[in-house]
């Protein structure tokens, strides 16, 4: 499934010319504040047993508080890919974003 | 607090990141719904195959019980967060470096 969305949006990066792995910096210092909302998000819904995982399912590396590592690269991912779309949006239609 | 009740208090949080505290506004330009409308779709996709295979099985006591493509609605609310937060973080980066093509085309700074 994360392979699935990370060669999906390949191609926006590559031949669109959105430009987003090329600024990473700016990724990761997106992804940062993200990524701790949502572990922390993650950490309680666990405890809470809100959610669970089929442990047959992951590939059993899970860290610490009960958060399989897929989950922490979900959270890598998925924004990255949010990104990727929202950034080949604007290069298709030239709509302005805010940063210009 | 139950699934439910933090998936809408992240959707407000997103909101008042983008509005209040980065005055990013993403939320008011096409350029965002157009984008997340992609982006949702695609997590109806990814996220039917997680909750329709059970990979991820949710508390029926900690959610409304409507669900989407085998998911419970608070995905979606879930789902809408994570990608505010992340495009209003994406654009106020974006303000700050002054990384854009069109760099010096807008009002001069100070």
């Amino acid at each position: 499934m994360l392979a699935f969305c990370l060669l999906g949006t390949l191609p926006l990066e590559l031949w669109l010319g959105v430009r987003v792995y090329r600024r990473w910096r700016r990724l990761l210092l997106t992804l940062l504040p993200v990524v701790a909302v949502l572990v922390v998000w993650d950490l309680y819904a666990i405890a809470q047993g809100h959610w669970e995982f089929d442990p047959a399912q992951t590939v059993g590396l899970v860290l610490p508080g009960g958060v399989p590592v897929e989950e922490l690269l979900f959270f890598l991912v998925v924004p990255t890919c949010a990104v990727l779309s929202f950034e080949a949006v604007r290069r298709v239609k030239g709509w302005p974003a805010g940063d210009e | 607090m139950s699934y439910t009740a933090l998936a809408l208090t992240g959707v407000v949080a997103a909101v008042l990141l983008d509005v209040v505290v980065l005055r990013t506004r993403v939320l008011t330009r096409r350029v965002f719904w157009v984008s997340y409308a992609i982006v949702v779709f695609f997590q109806l996709l990814t996220n039917g195959w997680l909750t329709g295979r059970d990979i991820v099985t949710y508390a029926e006591s900690e959610i409304i019980g409507l669900r989407v493509a085998f998911a419970p609605v608070e995905d979606l609310l879930f789902g809408f967060s994570m990608v505010v937060q992340t495009i209003a973080w994406w654009v106020w980066w974006g303000r700050r470096s002054g990384d854009v093509r069109a760099r010096g085309a807008g009002p001069a700074g100070p």
